[in-house]
């Protein structure tokens, strides 16, 4: 119990009378890594903007540690220094060089001296095999290059969690592999993640949760034994199907 | 005395420039001072205006400012809409002669020049600024949010740097159109070019001859400043390469990294 870190409560979020999350909970604790699948539509990247506070939930709660992070008198700006993201089209700031990129938050947010922000910016940069491009303009770099100084950028604040946003799904088939080699490497150092992906092979081989959502509620979670072996869900059952089948 | 004055019109125009240069360059002087601070504080109250505009709600903010986000909002729009959709001639006489006639002010030439071409290139340039803003893509200001940054913080390092670089067409349009436009200032008393040389041609009624050396000061004073625009423009986008850093990461961190300067940015 004392390491949990998230717990999602009742949570539900619609647009209008569009109602795209209904009743979720589960909880993540440290060194987790939690795959969020499902098929597009079902709510899995609106259910991870709202543990990071990008879109606000219309019901229910999200706990950080035990404090409810969607009320009124939480700061968000400050909850995000814990919670990293990132995003499936990568998000790079384009006016900034790829180490601009990773010291900016370091000095402005987290109000780190530039120095000790170039070395921890080239520290997560040489993690992901980037330090060589540390001049370089975002749209000098290849998709599978952008995403994986995303991930530095969001390793330099040295979040507690980190989410991923179909962290591939933008990316030619050729550089899904290294993006995938770099979230492999967090999972061994014990990073906890949640991670919203189309990869069944990351979900199976790399996680210890999984959580199968449908039009906007989880049909089914558990290990990924349970539910790549033996789904009890129809939906699940159906969803994995067509996956194994191409 | 009026034979010794050329009659031709090459003869004329000789005369006006070794005569009158001194007076034509102070008003050239005078419009290139006025195009300039106009469209800077211009470009300045633009991006405050800009700014104030693009300030989301949402549903969590309190109610207080919800209804002061909307009065200022108003309040802007008027504005905007006032000086936008007024001509400057008629805003320059309006204001100048309704300070001095009921409020006792006398504004003086260059504080009543530099307060009408401000004013009128910043309702112009609150739309653009605004235009700008939204115009960035919302994934740059969710990447900021993420990693921790204010709404303040996102605007300044990551939206507005954008920004600025996609406007700077629309401020150098601005900035030839206020060196030309300042000439309206002529009816409040501002010397500038036009009003030096609408002077000069009165002193000999060589209007023609006058125009022409005023034509071509105006169109100097353009072409030069669209050159120098697109030269800034090409300095922000920095250079079209980059250097591979070499593969000891440490030594970036112990001296060897250094920021492009312009000497090794343009290659």
């Amino acid at each position: 119990m004392s390491d949990e870190i998230i717990r999602v409560s009742h949570l539900g979020k619609s647009f209008g009378n569009n109602v795209v999350l209904r009743d979720i909970n589960f909880t993540v604790s440290k060194g987790d890594v939690t795959s969020i699948i499902g098929s597009s539509g079902s709510g899995k990247s609106t259910l991870l903007r709202c543990i990071n506070l990008l879109e606000t939930p219309t019901s229910g709660e999200i706990l950080y540690h035990g404090v409810p992070i969607n009320s009124r008198n939480v700061n968000a700006s400050e909850y995000r220094t814990h919670v990293g993201m990132v995003f499936q089209s990568f998000n790079l700031f384009s006016n900034m060089s790829v180490l601009d990129n990773c010291i900016i938050g370091q000095t402005k947010v987290l109000k780190k001296k530039k120095d000790d922000a170039i070395l921890k910016a080239v520290k997560y940069l040489e993690k992901v095999g980037m330090a060589p491009y540390i001049n370089a303009k975002p749209h000098q770099l290849s998709g599978g290059q952008k995403q994986r100084v995303a991930i530095a950028r969001a390793l330099a604040m040295e979040p507690e969690v980190l989410l991923f946003d179909e962290p591939t799904s933008a990316l030619d088939p050729e550089m899904v592999g290294e993006v995938l080699a770099v979230m492999r490497d967090l999972v061994r150092e014990g990073m906890t993640m949640i991670v919203v992906t189309h990869e069944m092979a990351f979900a199976r081989d790399v996680s210890n949760h999984v959580i199968f959502m449908s039009e906007g509620v989880i049909c089914e979670e558990g290990t990924p034994e349970e539910i790549f072996r033996n789904p009890r869900n129809e939906r699940t059952k159906e969803f994995l199907a067509r996956f194994t089948q191409n | 005395m009026t034979s010794s004055l050329p009659t031709d019109f090459w003869g004329r125009i000789y005369f006006l420039i070794t005569n009158y240069s001194s007076s034509f360059l102070r008003g050239a002087g005078t419009t290139i001072a006025i195009a300039f601070v106009g469209t800077a504080v211009g470009c300045l109250i633009g991006f405050i205006v800009g700014i104030i505009q693009t300030i989301p709600i949402n549903p969590n903010d309190s109610g207080i400012k919800k209804i002061l986000l909307g009065i200022v909002n108003a309040v802007l729009k008027v504005y905007v809409e006032v000086f936008r959709g007024t001509p400057m001639i008629v805003q320059a006489m309006f204001i100048y002669y309704g300070a001095l006639m009921y409020l006792g002010i006398s504004m003086g030439m260059w504080f009543a020049a530099f307060f009408i071409v401000s004013i009128n290139t910043g309702a112009y340039m609150a739309e653009t600024v605004r235009g700008g803003i939204i115009s960035v893509d919302l994934g740059q200001t969710e990447g900021a949010m993420a990693i921790g940054m204010t709404h303040f913080q996102t605007m300044l390092y990551v939206v507005f740097p954008q920004t600025l670089r996609n406007i700077i067409p629309q401020i150098g349009n601005n900035l030839i159109i206020n060196i030309k436009d300042s000439s309206v200032l002529s009816v409040i008393g501002t010397v500038e070019l036009f009003y030096a040389a609408k002077q000069t041609a009165g002193a000999y009624y060589w209007y023609f001859e006058s125009m022409t050396v005023a034509m071509a000061v105006y169109l100097a004073m353009t072409l030069i400043t669209s050159f120098l625009l697109r030269k800034w423009e090409k300095k922000l986008d920095g250079s079209a390469v980059f250097d591979l850093a070499t593969t000891d990461t440490l030594a970036h961190t112990s001296g060897m990294l250094h920021a492009p300067t312009r000497r090794n940015r343009e290659v």
